[in-house]
């Protein structure tokens, strides 16, 4: 399922929205959940999963093709961890 | 970080406040989203979000654990587990978003 197979499938519920509004309201919660997490905030949406930001600490690296040491700077990366409920689900219980 | 948490009232709050539609329908529209997500996963289908990300489920072998605390064996069944890979874009927003 892509991005313009959910906005279609909330239309088809929703006859009542104009397909502008169906994307617009689609677009605006993964949006959210963007600008959320580069706050550094998490989103925690029970029973599907919560996305959180991971900090990864400043390291040594080393170019795999010159063995040459490079230092990689700490970053930030987003990650996400799949709800109980939808574990579960996955797992048809 | 300001490491607020937000839950699914502040998604409903951003379509309420962007799109104008009533508190009531903005969650039962943020409920909706996710529901279509999820069932389309447990369907074993890939769930891919352009310039969000690529929800997918995969399939894990059973295995023998060990209980790290007593050192007991335990099998661990064959189950199904989602994996999230975030877009470029959102792993650069977040990267610049957070960095000093």
């Amino acid at each position: 399922m892509i991005r313009s197979e959910l906005i279609q499938k909330i239309a088809d519920e929703n006859p009542h929205l104009y397909q502008r509004d169906v994307e617009k309201i689609v677009n605006t919660i993964f949006e959210e959940v963007i600008q959320a997490m580069s706050r550094g905030d998490r989103v925690e949406l029970r029973g599907f999963g919560a996305f959180s930001v991971k900090k990864r600490n400043a390291r040594t690296g080393r170019n795999p093709r010159t063995g040459e040491s490079v230092a990689v700077e700490e970053k930030h990366v987003p990650f996400f961890k799949t709800g109980k409920l939808l574990r579960d689900r996955l797992n048809g219980k | 970080m300001s490491d607020k948490t937000l839950t699914r009232m502040d998604l409903s709050e951003a379509v309420f406040r962007e799109v104008g539609l009533s508190r009531n329908e903005s969650s039962q529209l943020v409920e909706s989203v996710l529901d279509h997500m999820s069932d389309a996963l447990v369907a074993g289908e890939t769930v891919k979000i352009s310039s969000f990300g690529t929800f997918s489920v995969r399939d894990k072998a059973a295995r023998v654990g060990r209980n790290p605390k007593t050192g007991e064996e335990v099998p661990i069944h064959p189950r199904r587990v989602l994996t999230f890979r975030p877009s470029h874009l959102m792993k650069d927003r977040v990267a610049t978003g957070n960095s000093k």
